[in-house]
C-alpha cells in the first residue's frame, strides 16, 4: 500500500512525463499558428508516423539510433509535403477551409497508418535497460527521464535557435507580427514550410520517446494531438513559453485527476480544462489580453 | 421560375416516395435512411454555419444526446416511443441553450476547438456513465416506434418516417431563411459587426440558431435510436462531428439543398469506398478507405472551398471575405 505522499509523487512523475510530450506538441502548434495562422489538426498523425516509422526501420535492421533519426526525417518530410501540397495552395482561403484541410490530411494520414501498420500495438525498446528508480517511495521509469530530457533539450535548442540564428529571429519576428515581418522582407511561404517541417520533427521525436512507455498504434496521435491543443490553449496560443507551461500543467492535472477519478474520464478532463480556459480566459495563462 | 421550381420539388417528392417501392435490398434502404438522418442533422448545422456564420465540430454530441435521451426514456422509464421522440430533442436543445452563449462568444479557431472539445467530452460521458448509458457496449432493447396501433418495423416504414421528418425540416428551413429572421442571419454571416451596428442582437440570434441545430440533431438521434433499437457510443464520436461539418461545407454553405446533397455524397462516398477499396486492395484489412476520404476532402477544399452548390467560381471563393474571415481580429 502506497502512502498518500508517495502516491502524489507518483502522480507528479507520470504527469511530468506525459506533460513533457504535450508541451512539445503544443510548442510545435504554437510556432505553426503564429507563423501561418493555422491550427494544424494533423499534428497528432506526425507523432504516429514518427513512432511507427521507427518501429518499421528497426524491424528492417537499422540500428536503433539510425532508425530514430531516419524516422524523424520521414515525419519532417511528411510535414514538408503537407505544407507544399495542401496548405500553400490554400494559403488565402478562409480559416474554416484551412481547418478542414488539416482535418482531411489527418484522416488520410491515419488511414495510411492503418494500412501500413494495422490495428495492433507496436512497441520500441526502452532506451536503456535499467531498473526503475525509487524516489520518495514512488517508482520512476528510466524512460521517463529520457522524455523529460528530450523536452528540456528540445526547448533549450529551440530558444537558442530563436535567439541566435537569422532564421530563428525571422521566425520570432513572424510570430510577433506577420504583416510587419513581411514588410521587412521575411518570406512567409518559406517560414510556413519551416513550421510544418519543424512540427513533423518535434512530433516524431515525441512519439519515439513516449512509445517505450505507452506503445504505439495507428491512432495514438489523435488524442496526443488534441492534448497538445489543450496545452497550447491553456498556456496561451501566442506564447511559446506558455505552451510549455500549459503542457506540463495539463499532464500534472490529468495525472492527479486520473488518480482520483474513474480512469476513462481522463480524456474528458483535458476537454473540461480546455473549455473552461476558453470560456474564462481565452488567451491562456501567459497570453496577452 | 416559380412553377419550374415547384415542378422540380414535386418530381423530387415523387422520386423519394417511390424509392422504397423500387429498392428491395435492405442494405440500400438503410443507406437511404442514414442519408435522411444525417441530412436532418446537416440542415440544422447548415443554419448555424451557412446562415449564422458559426461553426460546430461537436454536432455528433447533440445527435448522441437525442439518441441516448430517447433510448433511456423508452427502456428505463418505459415511456411510449412517440412521446420519447418528441421529448428527447429537448435535452440537446437545453444543453445547447446552456453552453451556447459563452461558447458562441468565441471565434474561428477557438470556436472550433471549444465545440470539438465539448463533443469529445460528451462522447466520453456516453462511454463512461455505464449505469445510465450502458457504457461502451451500449443500450439494447429499445422498442420499435409505434404511432397509434401501427408499429414501425420495416426499413421502408422508417424510410418514410425519416424522409418525412427531413421534408418538414426543409420546409421549415425554406420558410425560415426567407423570413425576416433568415435575412438577419445572412446579415450576421456577412458581417457580425455591421449587423450589430444596425441594432441586431447577434448574440441572441446565434444562440437561437445553435439551439435549433441541436434540436434537429437530437431529433435525428431519437429517430435513429428507434430505427436501430440498439445504440452504442461509436456513431457519436469526433469522426461523426467532422462528417457533419463536411456535409454542410461540401454541399455549399448558405444553401437549402447543400446539406442534403452533402449528406448523400458523404454517406455514398463512405459506402462506395468501403466496397471499392477492398476490391482494389484485397490483402489489406481495416477501415483504411478513410485515406481516400481524407484526400477527397482536401481536394474539394482546395478547388471548391465554398462547396459544390456554390455559384461563385472557385478562384473568387478562395479569397471570399464572408465566411469566417482569417483576420487577426
Amino acid at each position: 500500500m502506497l502512502g498518500s505522499e508517495s502516491q502524489y509523487v507518483q502522480y507528479l512523475f507520470s504527469g511530468l512525463t506525459l506533460g513533457s510530450i504535450y508541451a512539445l506538441i503544443a510548442l510545435a502548434l504554437v510556432v505553426t499558428f503564429n507563423i501561418t495562422g493555422i491550427f494544424n489538426l494533423a499534428i497528432g498523425e506526425f507523432v504516429t508516423i514518427g513512432a511507427l516509422a521507427a518501429v518499421t526501420l528497426r524491424d528492417v535492421g537499422c540500428p536503433n539510433v539510425l532508425a530514430y533519426i531516419l524516422a524523424v526525417i520521414v515525419a519532417g518530410l511528411v510535414g514538408t509535403l503537407m505544407e507544399r501540397a495542401t496548405i500553400n495552395p490554400a494559403r488565402k482561403a478562409s480559416v474554416l477551409t484551412l481547418i478542414i484541410i488539416t482535418i482531411g490530411v489527418s484522416i488520410a494520414l491515419r488511414g495510411a497508418a492503418l494500412l501500413i501498420w494495422g490495428t495492433h500495438p507496436h512497441t520500441l525498446p526502452a532506451f536503456v535497460h535499467a531498473a526503475p528508480l525509487n524516489f520518495l517511495g514512488a517508482v520512476l521509469i528510466p524512460q521517463s527521464l529520457f522524455v523529460l530530457g528530450l523536452a528540456v533539450v528540445a526547448v533549450g535548442l529551440l530558444f537558442t535557435f530563436f535567439d541566435f540564428t537569422f532564421t530563428g529571429k525571422a521566425v520570432r519576428a513572424a510570430m510577433m507580427n506577420r504583416t510587419a515581418a513581411q514588410l521587412v522582407g521575411i518570406n512567409p511561404a518559406r517560414l510556413s514550410l519551416f513550421a510544418f517541417t519543424f512540427s513533423g520533427v518535434i512530433a516524431a521525436l515525441s512519439g519515439i520517446f513516449i512509445t517505450p512507455i505507452t506503445t504505439a498504434t495507428y491512432d495514438m496521435g489523435f488524442m496526443l494531438g488534441l492534448k497538445g491543443f489543450v496545452a497550447a490553449i491553456l498556456g496561451g496560443v501566442t506564447n511559446a513559453t506558455g505552451a510549455i507551461i500549459g503542457g506540463v500543467l495539463l499532464g500534472v492535472i490529468e495525472a492527479f485527476a486520473a488518480g482520483t477519478l474513474p480512469s476513462g474520464l481522463k480524456d474528458a478532463i483535458a476537454m473540461i480544462v480546455m473549455i473552461v480556459v476558453l470560456l474564462t480566459r481565452p488567451t491562456g495563462i501567459l497570453g496577452e489580453r | 421560375m416559380g412553377s419550374k421550381k415547384n415542378l422540380l420539388l414535386i418530381v423530387i417528392a415523387i422520386v423519394v416516395f417511390c424509392l422504397p417501392l423500387i429498392i428491395e435490398s435492405s442494405y440500400y434502404m438503410s443507406i437511404f435512411i442514414v442519408i435522411g438522418l444525417y441530412a436532418i442533422v446537416a440542415e440544422g448545422l447548415g443554419l448555424l454555419m451557412g446562415y449564422a456564420g458559426q461553426v460546430s465540430f461537436g454536432q455528433a454530441a447533440f445527435y448522441g444526446l437525442g439518441a441516448y435521451a430517447a433510448a433511456i426514456l423508452a427502456t428505463r422509464c418505459q415511456w411510449p416511443p412517440l412521446l420519447c421522440v418528441c421529448i428527447a430533442p429537448l435535452l440537446p436543445s437545453m444543453v445547447a441553450f446552456i453552453i451556447g452563449r459563452p461558447i458562441l462568444r468565441l471565434r474561428e479557431h477557438y470556436l472550433v476547438l471549444a465545440t470539438l472539445g465539448f463533443g469529445i467530452f460528451v462522447y466520453v460521458l456516453f462511454k463512461d456513465l455505464g449505469t445510465l448509458t450502458g457504457g461502451p457496449s451500449g443500450l439494447t432493447g429499445i422498442p420499435y416506434l409505434n404511432i397509434g396501433s401501427l408499429t414501425l418495423v420495416t426499413d421502408q416504414q422508417y424510410f418514410y418516417l425519416v424522409w418525412g421528418a427531413l421534408g418538414l425540416t426543409l420546409f421549415g428551413m425554406a420558410n425560415l431563411t426567407r423570413s425576416p429572421i433568415g435575412r438577419v442571419f445572412k446579415a450576421i454571416h456577412t458581417s457580425e459587426r455591421a449587423a450589430e451596428a444596425v441594432g441586431i442582437d447577434t448574440a441572441s440570434l446565434k444562440l437561437q440558431a445553435f439551439v435549433l441545430s441541436a434540436f434537429l440533431a437530437g431529433l435525428a438521434g431519437a429517430l435513429y435510436a428507434f430505427w436501430v433499437t440498439f445504440i452504442s457510443p461509436s456513431p457519436f464520436g469526433f469522426t461523426s462531428s467532422v462528417e457533419f461539418a463536411l456535409m454542410v461545407v461540401v454541399g455549399g454553405l448558405g444553401t437549402l439543398w447543400g446539406p442534403v446533397l452533402g449528406a448523400a455524397l458523404i454517406v455514398g462516398l463512405t459506402e462506395f469506398l468501403r466496397w471499392a477499396v477492398p476490391v482494389a486492395l484485397p490483402n489489406a484489412g481495416g477501415e483504411f478507405e478513410i485515406i481516400f476520404f481524407g484526400i477527397i476532402f482536401v481536394l474539394i477544399m482546395l478547388f471548391r472551398p465554398k462547396g459544390l452548390l456554390a455559384i461563385e467560381k472557385s478562384s473568387v471563393a478562395m479569397s471570399h471575405p464572408t465566411t469566417l474571415r482569417s483576420t487577426d481580429a
